[in-house]
């Protein structure tokens, strides 16, 4: 099965949930004044459901596999990439939401900057440290003192 | 119209706007040269900057900066490098880049950088002339036209994105549309498929969803393919000429003037947009050429240059018109515009112009000022904004994915948010992957509660689906969106059958 058929039969599923919930759930909560309503708040979703589950079931039918793109990038040919960098710079996106607030700004995005710049393959740390660390603190500057949105630069021990 | 156009120019000139308009223009152009960032991750990067600027005319001239900053800036490396930044400016490079290489690569950044300014400036004038006009139509238009109107819109945008899959793009404006129903609508004051969740109490952010579908997959993109982001040796400083002669400026006039309203009426067009009227442009002007001019096209024409650069300009103008007058945005760019316009608490649509029209008009009027400050200050600059080329990626990405994630937590000052961002992020780039346009989403994202704002008030109004046949331009409206979708696969299907040799008579 190619990927957009996968796609389209996963959102079907959500489709699917989504309409159970819109026509059989939600009205039961509908307090009494506005079931006289010609709009209730599930009416739209229902159109909605019968939409994607139209368009889901017309792209499991008729997804033709594109041609191969050759200066695209073509999941067919997924082995070819730096996958594993990738993977390794989204682990590290997550990592950088969990440590924001226990280990503060500066530390956390020197970190996330210096640790992806190595996982892109950058050796020269000596000038990879120093730019992360006057970034950090410049947008730290930026956010908080600029733009006025607070933003703990420091770990929570300090 | 004159006072508005005298307090727009007033607004505009403040110390304040002008620094916008230089800023964004700047930064516009810094981020549009990098290969592989276009003006959607862009623009979607600046919204929390411009959000927090809380002046909407502020915030609203200095993303319309950037947005022609970025499409200047990816002219730039077009022509340098033969890596266009973005998709509107691939066009350019077909002889931008053949130019560079025969040496004349500073009369091809000055084409280039003229052509955009008369196609900015001349896109602005039209502006000005048919966004009143619009407007004033607009005006007459009840809940049920402006319901009927949104599906016209989003129908034309996803028989335009969807790249001969039609359903694909409308699946995706469907699951736009769906998530758009998360949170609590101010219509009923319920919360609606939440799931219990209370970070999703209030809907999915905007910014994130934006961030997300665009900045996020993009900097995937140049993460798994590192050819992507080759960035060459174009800041090596071999820009010399700048100049060009009178006889090309003579050659060069005419196929601005036709290129640049051209480019308007196709910007205008839901859906269409830059990248269209830019390929449009190359095509009609390489036809209409005479025959030993057809022979220079692919080979360094100055014309084949000007034609995409006025084309794209001009039409980056004309989506404004559908958004400032009936609040509808034609384009993905425009319809993050559309959703920092709403978080600044300005509606777009036809009495933007007579509730705000320090807004419009300085909007209007900021165009030509952003149109003359990429001519005057880009141009001699651009030898030292070139070197920006010269970033090796290894520092490029990680700032790239950096300033996602700042936008996000910016815009919600919640951690959540980042994992939001993320997970939703990946669930992009496998869409990309698999050929979904992802434009449909966002703008169904952003049109889905007016969408159901107005659905719900005609249904009220009229008690019941009976505006539908009710009301005649409703009517036409909505049949004009089924022919959008329907044409084109119908059309498909009968030269498929023609093919086989099986189709009956007309």
């Amino acid at each position: 099965m190619t990927l957009d058929r996968w796609i389209a039969s996963i959102f079907l599923v959500i489709c699917l949930i989504y309409g159970y919930t819109s026509f059989f759930a939600m009205d039961a909560s509908l307090p009494p004044f506005m079931q006289r309503n010609p709009i209730w708040p599930s009416t739209f979703p229902k159109v909605l459901a019968g939409l994607g589950i139209i368009c889901a079931l017309l792209v499991i039918v008729n997804a033709k596999p594109p041609p191969l793109k050759e200066d695209e990038i073509d999941y067919r040919r997924l082995g070819d990439y730096k996958i594993g960098q990738a993977a390794a710079l989204v682990a590290l996106m997550v990592a950088y939401a969990f440590a924001l607030r226990p280990i503060g700004f500066v530390a956390s995005t020197v970190l996330f900057l210096t640790v992806s710049g190595i996982v892109l393959g950058e050796r020269k740390l000596h000038i990879l440290i120093p730019i992360a660390l006057v970034a950090a603190l410049f947008i730290w500057f930026l956010v908080d003192g600029v733009l006025g949105i607070f933003l703990r630069p420091w770990p929570w021990f300090v | 119209m004159l006072d508005g156009i005298l307090m727009g120019l007033a607004t505009a000139f403040s110390i304040k706007n002008l620094l916008m308009v230089i800023g964004g223009c700047l930064i516009g152009t810094f981020i549009g040269m990098l290969p592989g960032l276009g003006p959607m991750s862009i623009i979607a990067i600046m919204i929390p900057v411009a959000i927090t600027i809380g002046d909407p005319s502020a915030a609203l001239i200095l993303l319309a900066g950037v947005y022609y900053g970025a499409i200047f800036g990816g002219s730039t490396s077009s022509i340098l490098i033969n890596a266009p930044g973005v998709a509107s400016t691939v066009a350019t490079s077909f002889d931008g880049y053949p130019l560079a290489r025969q040496g004349k690569a500073g009369k091809a950044l000055t084409i280039a950088a003229i052509s955009s300014f008369c196609g900015g400036t001349i896109g602005a004038i039209l502006l000005m002339i048919f966004a009143p006009a619009l407007a004033s139509v607009a005006l007459s238009f009840h809940s049920a036209e402006y319901f009927a109107l949104m599906v016209v819109g989003l129908s034309a945008i996803a028989t335009f994105a969807g790249t001969g899959q039609v359903a694909k793009a409308i699946m995706m404006t469907v699951a736009g549309l769906m998530l758009a129903t998360v949170g609590e609508a101010a219509l009923f004051n319920a919360p609606r498929f939440t799931g219990g969740i209370m970070d999703l109490q209030s809907g999915f952010s905007f910014i994130t969803l934006a961030m997300a579908m665009f900045a996020l997959p993009e900097a995937i993109f140049l993460v798994l393919d590192p050819k992507r982001s080759n960035t060459g040796d174009g800041g090596s400083g071999k820009i010399t000429d700048l100049r060009i002669t009178r006889d090309e400026a003579k050659q060069i006039a005419p196929v601005i003037g036709r290129q640049s309203i051209q480019g308007f009426l196709i910007g205008v067009l839901p859906g269409a947009g830059a990248t269209i009227a830019s390929f449009l442009g190359y095509a009609v002007e390489r036809n209409i050429a005479s025959e030993e001019d057809k022979k220079m096209f692919g080979k360094g024409s100055i014309k084949g240059l000007a034609a995409p650069e006025s084309a794209n300009n001009a039409a980056c103008t004309g989506s404004f018109v559908p958004l400032l007058t009936l609040g509808i945005p034609g384009s993905g760019t425009t319809a993050i515009l559309l959703g920092a316009l709403v978080a600044l608490n300005v509606t777009p649509g036809p009495r933007l112009m007579i509730d705000e029209p320090g807004i419009f008009w300085s909007v209007i009027i900021s165009m030509y000022l952003g149109n003359l400050i990429l001519l005057i200050l880009n141009l001699p600059l651009i030898p030292y904004i070139a070197k920006i080329l010269a970033v090796p990626r290894n520092y490029l990405i990680p700032f790239i994915l950096f300033f996602t994630l700042m936008g996000a937590y910016i815009g919600q000052n919640n951690a959540t948010e980042l994992l939001l961002l993320v997970g939703l992020g990946v669930i992009a780039t496998i869409l990309r992957l698999a050929d979904f346009p992802l434009p449909p989403l966002l703008i169904g994202f952003i049109l889905g509660s007016m969408l159901e704002n107005n659905f719900a008030r005609s249904m009220q109004l009229y008690d019941g689906p009976s505006f539908i046949w009710e009301r005649p331009m409703t009517m036409g409206l909505l049949i004009l969106a089924a022919a959008l979708v329907f044409l084109p696969s119908f059309r498909a299907r009968r030269a498929r059958l023609k093919r086989q040799g099986v189709a009956e008579g007309d």
